[in-house]
């Protein structure tokens, strides 16, 4: 009887303990490093002065952001048109999406119920078969493709991230607020001016903002729904790396890179953009 | 009438465009599928039956499926201890961890995914380690490998895992947990009987959005997985646009469409039996 009961619970017990903390901390160590890590390493590469993707880069030297800036014509024309479309995208689908929560939030009915699984199901389903199912539409309208068939497809990915994010902010909002303005007699679509609509207003813009990046980014629906002549850049940035691994695809991601994280930590102060996400 | 009784009609907008721009399509893709020839003017499931008893294309379903199960189990893995940590860390350091994990859902997939080739490239970061520390001689092939598309789309779907496990756990009383260890039982078991079954609404969550989004993540897929490696959506794309054969495309698409559905309608039964569980 050398070991004293209690002393051996609490070796294993402190044992217990230390590799729970082990098994967690090297766990989620590994997932912080690998969010990091691969941002990091494009911003280096992106500043390199060889003419590869060699990791660490030999030397360095901005001349690739001044290339994709004075050489590159066709990368800043598919920029160009990205940001159109994600932005007639985002105002459509804002004005539809908005409409759609202040109809369906705190409404238990069954059909209210299906109707938003059925908005938010174009973040669960393959976007690609949209895509293509939105081709075959419009071949069989006989429309030809065009900025009218790449907006629509936008649309619809747009609609669930604003759907979301102004629900979850309808239904924080105080209901005795729309009843003491109805009861002093505002009309509705004063008491959504006026109460409704600048309370909601930082859950809609940060829907807005997820969404706008959401159809910068799509390749799914663009790759069916572009025209021979417009390329969006995230297809036009596809092509590069596909073919021949271009460095000025690291510079055009430094330049996206910077755009999100001055817009996220922009819309933080703002809205508390992080909070919409969960 | 009372007041705001008709508010519901301020869904029709939103639903006429879903009907029009998103369920008609579908459905149409639908009809499309069961068309023998690449002309569609046959009717017949010939398009079916040439997927489901064709070795090659049973290979291509097999693989995305198993890839995309892999993924997610690669997310679970290490994204459930991430936001654990995110849930007993202190505020400040919460609102940095937050920003970490959100930042790459904002930066487009295809930089996420562009960043794996230059990681995995015949001279990138693990290459050059690999050759200093004398393990290799020559660069060894990383890119266009399945265990490439796994570990980057693990990475890139990481954020959708532990963002709805942050949620879950937030929602956990602490007091449980506290109890859990006043009652003497370890950390490990407390939190395999406490807060892992607790938090099983928002792990379910997760892996759903994962999985869905590993199995038609088509960038990640053709990028990191190159020519070699063919998978349903990169499949589906072929089909339609390069060969013109709408209906087998279509065909492609549903059958992609329908393995998601089946994993999403699965979830859900089980989430819902976890949740009777949970609350009675």
């Amino acid at each position: 009887m050398a070991d004293h009961p209690r002393a051996r619970e609490s070796r294993a017990s402190r044992l217990e303990r230390w590799s729970f903390a082990l098994a967690f901390g090297i766990a989620g160590g590994i997932a912080i490093v690998l969010l990091v890590a691969p941002t990091l390493i494009v911003l280096i590469t992106s500043f390199t002065s060889a003419y590869s993707l060699k990791f660490p880069p030999p030397g360095y030297s901005a001349r690739w952001y001044l290339a994709l800036w004075t050489d590159s014509p066709e990368i800043l024309a598919a920029a160009w048109l990205s940001v159109e479309v994600a932005a007639l995208a985002t105002a459509i689908a804002t004005v539809l999406a908005v409409a759609g929560a202040v109809a369906l939030a705190r409404r238990r009915a069954a059909w209210a119920r299906v109707l938003d699984a059925v908005f938010m199901s174009p973040l669960m389903l393959p976007t690609l078969a949209l895509g293509l199912a939105l081709l075959v539409l419009f071949n069989v309208l006989g429309r030809g493709l065009s900025m009218t068939t790449l907006v629509i497809g936008h649309v619809a990915i747009c609609t669930p991230y604003i759907l979301r994010t102004t629900t979850a902010s309808l239904l924080q909002l105080d209901p005795a607020l729309l009843d003491s303005a109805r009861s002093l007699g505002a009309r509705p679509w004063f008491t959504f001016r006026t109460v409704t609509l600048p309370l909601v207003a930082p859950g809609v813009a940060a829907g807005a903002f997820i969404a706008f990046m959401a159809s910068f980014d799509n390749v799914a629906i663009s790759l069916f729904l572009s025209d021979a002549r417009s390329e969006v850049l995230p297809i036009r940035m596809w092509h590069i790396i596909e073919a021949n691994l271009d460095v000025r695809a690291a510079a055009a991601s430094g330049v996206l890179i910077g755009a999100a994280v001055v817009l996220m930590l922009l819309l933080e102060r703002l809205t508390g953009v992080s909070r919409h996400l969960r | 009438m009372t007041p705001g009784a008709r508010e519901w009609q301020l869904v029709l907008p939103l639903a006429l465009f879903f009907a029009v721009f998103v369920f008609a399509p579908l459905a149409l893709l639908g009809v499309v599928s069961f068309y023998d020839d690449a002309a569609i003017t046959t009717p017949g499931v010939a398009q079916y039956v040439k997927f489901l008893t064709d070795r090659f294309n049973m290979a291509v379903l097999g693989q995305t499926l198993w890839l995309g199960l892999l993924a997610t189990a690669g997310a679970l893995v290490i994204g459930y201890p991430l936001a654990y940590i995110y849930m007993v860390a202190p505020v400040g350091v919460q609102r940095v961890l937050m920003l970490v994990i959100v930042l790459p859902l904002l930066t487009s997939a295809v930089v996420r995914t562009f960043a794996w080739v230059v990681i995995l490239g015949r001279q990138g970061i693990v290459n050059s380690v690999l050759a200093a520390i004398g393990l290799i001689d020559a660069p060894v092939r990383l890119l266009y490998t399945p265990s490439a598309v796994v570990v980057a789309l693990a990475q890139i779907q990481l954020p959708l895992m532990v963002l709805p496990v942050i949620t879950a756990l937030g929602n956990i009383d602490p007091n449980l947990r506290h109890a859990s260890h006043a009652l003497g039982a370890g950390r490990w078991r407390t939190f395999i009987e406490v807060t892992l079954p607790l938090s099983a609404p928002g792990l379910l969550a997760g892996c759903l959005l994962v999985y869905a989004g590993s199995v038609s993540a088509f960038v990640t897929q053709t990028l990191v997985g190159g020519g070699q490696l063919m998978l349903m959506p990169q499949y589906m794309y072929q089909q339609a646009i390069q060969a013109n054969n709408y209906p087998f495309a279509a065909a492609v698409a549903m059958i992609l469409l329908a393995a998601v559905l089946a994993i999403v309608i699965v979830v859900n039964i089980v989430s819902r039996r976890a949740e009777t569980l949970v609350h009675g």
